[in-house]
């Protein structure tokens, strides 16, 4: 009824190509990011703010980086946590190595490393595809984990491998409460979201698609696939490095290669799949699910279930009923969770009369 | 009808007996003191054999202290598990929702993984909460005028290290015998393996035996190219350095290999059943180090026995586990907090502490023998001196065999290397205070 877009004409090219071409939606998309900005930080809880919103922001980046890369250029990466190692990795090192450096632009260094190694593991992508690139990336994965603990050069020859992020400060203002650091994150993660919405819209994402969908027919309209595939490795993986450069300074403080593991990498393919392949939204909504339910489940064992199970039955119930959960979603929708969205207001654009 | 007066007068009375008592039992509620205790555990992934024994024996030890004396002080205790899955994210989640459970928050955070608390090394000291690391963790913390809210207590893999070198030493008959010797580091390829590395290196020097480093690949079940190193190198001695399925691979390796299992000394985090068992036969005669031991028969686990498993209040499903290693390990990790309440009540008066005030707790903490005899704990565990400058204590370690069935006790607690190891945690605790832009307390200020 309220969700319907009768009587709203498109007068010029701008206004047929904008990202939400319904006002409804460019309404709701207002006030969320109102609601995001003024009033979590006004409202929410420290616990809140430190503990869900930021990692949930972080891994939204990075799966949106690996979305790029799997879902729109068709290119299957298991290496996306190296690729954040990398991004937390240099901007550490940028901050150390350099005086004066902005934070910001050490965070741009991050990714722009990230994106350069992803380069240089995406040239096996030219040859081989699907599942044997999968394995191609891995080889990424296990390698850039490896050289970081073994050359102490890249965490300072501190004696355990661990690096400790500097303080982020940006025109003499230090973000160290967690309001600060969440509002930080939001802006960059925003920026980089509507970024990437526009580059898929763009003849780039076109070419990314065409090179998915079929790469002989790509090459044969003029599509020059070593450039698109590589491009989709570059930009995939600044999107992660900058995602890693946020999860070792916004987040943890001090992290480990080991902390970027094959686990982290599965993650966020996992967030890719359950949002949906080829969506921005998507890795958001896979993001939600993949750091959010699990929390969520443990809050709720630990409150309301931990005098009647044993605790061993308690803490592996969560992973029988999110494992279950992710099982039951990909059968009900095995296009993710933006597609469910997307039903959901089609649905809504015929309520209250399915005709 | 003459019946009718007194059934409704002592109906009346039964109501207002039952009305006043349970306004009397809402007093007490209210009243109630409560000592809160996050426990971030884990008990899935791949090192939930461990944590299910560890967090057990800790929360038994606490039941135990409610059961038996009603609290600490008359404050009782209690806690809220956090699932970890050992993961850095996921500890730091538990962290931040516990933080604030209970009258006065979260009194003190102790992670059992050495990831998270690298993690938490800056929160906690922003948030006013005490970290205890005992037996894992970031070494050089022991300083306690940098890292003033930071505890790896009893002793730290540094001064494990040390201990290893004087036991191999005595079992070769003196530690100068050691000259000329060659020992294989072979450690789990991380954060946790490479803590032995330096300071081990430094013992070669100083005892002039030649140390030949072997890395494993993380999760460690693949070793055939390291042990085909060790046939060809012959060493005298192999340290093994391991964690969770590492350690079973190892032991299963080394008797195909042919290499003496009673040459082979593990860090602690080996000398569990968990990692013995597995390996079978394979495990005999391995030894490794431990800052608490194993077996049920010390008046401290009895005291749990008798106190909560008699009323069926144990915290392990498989009782048979209890006075295992890592139970054992849960036992200190629970005497260690109390002992810190008390400790902090005795100034602070018997009432639910700040995290602030447990952390005065914990830096004047003080089990010497006669204490541990009272705690039933003789033997069981070594005896601590915290300060403000030193947060590790005694750094005393004992070494155990596995004879196949069970964990024999085969040394003393063994001094660690003191001067060097302390030197090394202060240069290493100062470049890190130098970084931070950190001014080291003044301890003669201290109260």
């Amino acid at each position: 009824m309220f969700y319907r877009e009768a009587g709203q004409f498109k007068t010029t090219y701008a206004a047929d190509q904008q990202i939400f071409p319904i006002r409804q939606d460019r309404l709701g998309m207002l006030l969320l990011l109102a609601v995001a900005f003024f009033f979590v930080p006004a409202l929410l809880s420290e616990y809140w703010l430190k503990a869900i919103l930021i990692p949930f922001l972080i891994f939204s980046l990075a799966a949106l980086g690996l979305n790029i890369l799997t879902g729109y250029a068709g290119q299957l990466s298991l290496g996306s946590a190296a690729f954040m190692a990398v991004g937390a990795f240099a901007s550490y090192n940028f901050m150390l190595r350099i005086d004066g450096m902005p934070i910001l632009l050490a965070f741009i260094g991050g990714g722009v490393a990230a994106a350069l190694v992803g380069i240089a593991f995406g040239l096996p992508s030219l040859r081989i595809k699907g599942f044997y690139l999968a394995v191609a990336t891995l080889a990424a994965q296990f390698f850039i984990v490896w050289l970081l603990t073994k050359v102490g050069w890249f965490s300072d020859y501190s004696s355990s491998g661990v690096i400790t992020a500097q303080d982020m400060e940006i025109l003499g203002y230090r973000f160290v409460s967690p309001e600060a650091k969440y509002l930080l994150v939001l802006s960059i993660v925003v920026v980089l979201a509507l970024l990437a919405k526009n580059m898929v819209r763009s003849s780039v994402g076109r070419a990314w698609m065409a090179v998915r969908d079929m790469d002989v027919a790509a090459e044969v309209i003029g599509i020059r696939i070593m450039h698109t595939k590589l491009l989709a490795f570059a930009v995939s993986s600044f999107y992660c490095g900058v995602a890693g450069a946020l999860y070792a300074f916004a987040y943890l403080g001090t992290v480990e290669p080991e902390g970027f593991s094959l686990d982290l990498s599965f993650k966020i393919l996992f967030m890719v799949i359950i949002g949906g392949v080829g969506s921005i939204a998507g890795a958001f909504l896979g993001a939600a699910f993949i750091v959010l339910l699990p929390i969520a489940l443990d809050v709720v064992v630990q409150q309301w279930l931990s005098g009647l199970l044993a605790p061993s039955v308690s803490s592996n119930l969560q992973l029988i009923v999110f494992g279950g959960l992710i099982i039951f979603f990909l059968i009900v929708e095995p296009h993710g969770l933006a597609r469910l969205w997307q039903i959901g207001k089609e649905k809504l654009r015929l309520w209250p009369f399915p005709h | 009808m003459k019946n009718v007066i007194p059934l409704k007068k002592t109906l009346a009375a039964a109501v207002f007996s039952v009305a006043a008592l349970s306004a009397a039992v809402g007093d007490a509620f209210a009243q109630a003191k409560e000592q809160f205790i996050g426990l971030p555990s884990y008990r899935v992934g791949a090192y939930a054999a461990g944590g299910s024994g560890l967090y057990g024996g800790w929360i038994d030890y606490m039941a135990m202290i409610n059961e038996r004396d009603g609290g600490v002080g008359g404050v009782k205790l209690t806690w809220e598990e956090c699932e970890t899955e050992y993961n850095n994210a996921r500890g730091v989640e538990c962290y931040e929702r516990l933080k604030k459970k209970g009258s006065t928050g979260n009194s003190v955070f102790q992670p059992v993984s050495t990831g998270i608390t690298y993690s938490l090394l800056d929160k906690v000291v922003a948030d006013k909460i005490p970290m205890v690391t005992i037996g894992y963790g970031r070494t050089d913390a022991a300083d306690g005028r940098v890292f003033p809210w930071v505890f790896p207590m009893i002793t730290t893999y540094w001064s494990q290290a040390t201990t290893m070198v004087k036991y191999i030493g005595a079992k070769e008959g003196g530690i100068d015998k050691l000259k000329g010797k060659k020992i294989v580091y072979l450690y789990h390829d991380s954060a946790f393996g490479k803590e032995g590395l330096t300071v081990l290196e430094k013992q070669a020097q100083k005892y002039g035996f030649s140390l030949v480093l072997l890395p494993v690949a993380h999760p460690g079940n693949e070793q055939q190219s390291q042990w085909l190193r060790i046939r060809q190198e012959k060493p005298d001695w192999v340290i093994l350095w391991g964690w969770g399925v590492m350690n079973p691979t190892a032991l299963k390796a080394a008797a195909k290999t042919g290499y003496p299992r009673e040459k082979m000394v593990g860090v602690w985090w080996a000398g569990a059943e968990e990692d013995t068992v597995p390996a079978g036969d394979a495990a005999k005669g391995f030894t490794a180090a431990g800052f608490s031991v194993a077996g049920p028969n010390y008046p401290v686990i009895k005291a749990i026995q008798d106190n909560v498993y008699k009323k069926n209040k144990g915290n392990m499903e498989d009782k048979t586990r209890v006075g295992s290693v890592n139970y054992n390990r849960g036992v200190v990790h629970g005497i260690i907090t109390v002992e810190a309440i008390r400790t902090a009540q005795a100034k602070f008066g018997k009432k639910p502490l700040s995290g602030d005030e447990m952390r005065w707790g914990f830096e004047h903490l003080d089990i010497d023998a006669k204490r541990l005899k009272d705690l039933g704990a003789e033997g069981f565990m070594p005896n601590l001196k915290i300060t403000c400058a030193d947060h590790e204590g005694s750094g005393l370690v004992k070494y155990q065999q596995w004879d196949g069935k069970q964990w024999k006790i085969v040394s003393d607690w063994i001094e660690p290397d003191r001067e060097m190891v302390r030197g090394m945690i202060e240069e290493s605790a100062a470049k890190y205070a130098k970084e931070k832009g950190i001014t080291p307390r003044d301890c003669a200020k201290e109260g």
